[in-house]
């Protein structure tokens, strides 16, 4: 997380911003359209909630992501899917999947942490 | 240059679309014009000639795909028995884009209202049984000149290097699919895009197969596989739309005069198919960000990619 003291905003924070904004869309604004309007509101509302998501969990995140890139001896993503495609890791399949299951599993957390029980 | 006052030379683009209609139409009377949908490749419009309901797909600069191609199989697969709408024209105008005029069919796209509305119960019933009946008429059709063989695996590895967003699940599942790889087969028709969304559901079951801009030559069971990727089943718990089960899609299948259905090379479709609409979330976001459509629903369609990922994990692990 990002330490309150080393910014000069006043409160609320980006977080309580983006709550705010997301409350009245859920609360007024899908309450008032209907159809394809409702549609795009919800999907605003779920925007603005993975951007919270996204907030809260996202440095941590981004260590441990650099963390399983070095256990698989690569720099990023990039290097790490060019590799896979060259079946440089053929032999280390098992591991592979984990980190990549590990991954995608933190994506999930901010994307849409429901879709991991379904 | 002088500025020609307003209205004398620029009309409105929907005066313009009228009038190209009336053209097209043989002089009707072109009313109630109003604008459906527009992708990244096309705009749809509904309006009514001469008091007919008619829906008007034009082609947009930078599609490279032809809607008379396209047009040609629409007529063809309602002649085969398909519930597809009737053509009433296609043309390329003098601008080399490509209008295609069809009869508009009554009837519900929208999945989560075919899943749940109580005028559908009865479709519900029976709509997979539908769907595997017009996929095997679809897939007895003679070759439609024009179309061409696409092996999937080869367009969305291009399609995915284009993008340039490098996803290591994506490449884990590649390898799968190039090693499992199913027997090759005499290619048929395929419709490229069959699930609900474009399919219009009535409340006695389906009423129309649109949306064949993605036709190609290929592997019957491409059809099928798509249909029960998990995306297409809405949130519903049965592979199939949401609606039903393999059993009851493949034996309907058959009995329409499909092909005998080999449940793993399905799957293997399956899995082709979610890593295929994982790709294309990526386009779908990236047209955003190019600034080709601005949309903020397109934009969070990037961050369904991970819900493709971790449905192929699940596929991988036989867990599906």
């Amino acid at each position: 997380m990002v330490s309150d003291g080393d910014a000069p905003h006043d409160v609320p924070s980006a977080a309580d911003l983006l709550e705010a904004v997301r409350e009245w869309i859920e609360r007024d604004v899908l309450a008032a359209t209907d159809g394809r309007l409702k549609f795009h509101a919800r999907v605003a509302a779920n925007v603005l909630a993975i951007v919270e998501r996204e907030l809260e969990l996202g440095p941590a995140q981004a260590s441990a992501h650099r963390e399983r890139l070095a256990r698989l001896g690569v720099e990023s993503d990039a290097e790490l899917a060019e590799a896979i495609r060259a079946s440089r890791f053929d032999g280390r399949g098992t591991e592979l999947r984990a980190e990549l299951r590990a991954a995608v599993t933190d994506k999930l957390l901010v994307a849409n942490p429901g879709y991991l029980d379904s | 240059m002088v500025t020609p006052p307003d209205g004398a030379a620029d009309e409105s683009p929907q005066a313009a679309l009228a009038e190209t209609l009336t053209a097209i139409l043989d002089g009707a009377t072109i009313d109630a014009l109003r604008h459906l949908s527009g992708g990244a490749s096309r705009e749809t419009w509904r309006f009514t000639a001469d008091g007919r309901d008619l829906v008007a797909q034009l082609q947009r600069p930078g599609d490279e795909r032809d809607m008379l191609v396209e047009a040609a199989v629409v007529r063809a697969a309602r002649a085969g028995g398909v519930p597809a709408p009737e053509l009433l024209t296609a043309v390329r105008r003098d601008d080399g884009l490509a209008v295609m005029v069809l009869e508009a069919i009554d009837g519900e796209t929208i999945a989560r209202k075919i899943q749940r509305d109580d005028r559908f119960a009865d479709a519900r019933r029976r709509l997979v049984r539908d769907c595997g009946a017009a996929l095997a008429r679809i897939h007895r059709l003679d070759l439609v000149p024009g179309l061409v063989a696409a092996d999937q695996v080869e367009v969305y590895t291009a399609a995915l290097d284009e993008l340039g967003q490098p996803h290591p699940m994506f490449e884990l599942v590649r390898n799968w699919l190039i090693a499992n790889r199913p027997p090759a087969v005499e290619p048929g028709v395929v419709h490229g895009d069959f699930r609900l969304g474009n399919l219009i559901v009535a409340p006695d079951g389906l009423a129309g197969v649109i949306d064949w801009e993605l036709a190609h030559l290929g592997d019957p069971m491409e059809d099928l596989g798509w249909l029960c990727v998990k995306a297409w089943r809405f949130g519903g718990r049965s592979p199939v739309a949401g609606l039903g089960s393999y059993d009851e899609l493949f034996a309907a299948y058959e009995e329409a005069g499909g092909a005998a259905v080999n449940a793993d090379v399905v799957r293997w479709w399956e899995v082709l198919g979610t890593w295929k609409w994982g790709i294309m979330c990526i386009a779908q976001a990236s047209a955003h960000l190019s600034g080709a459509v601005r949309s903020h629903e397109l934009a969070a369609i990037g961050r369904r990619v991970c819900e493709n990922e971790h449905d192929l994990f699940l596929a991988l692990e036989g867990r599906w």
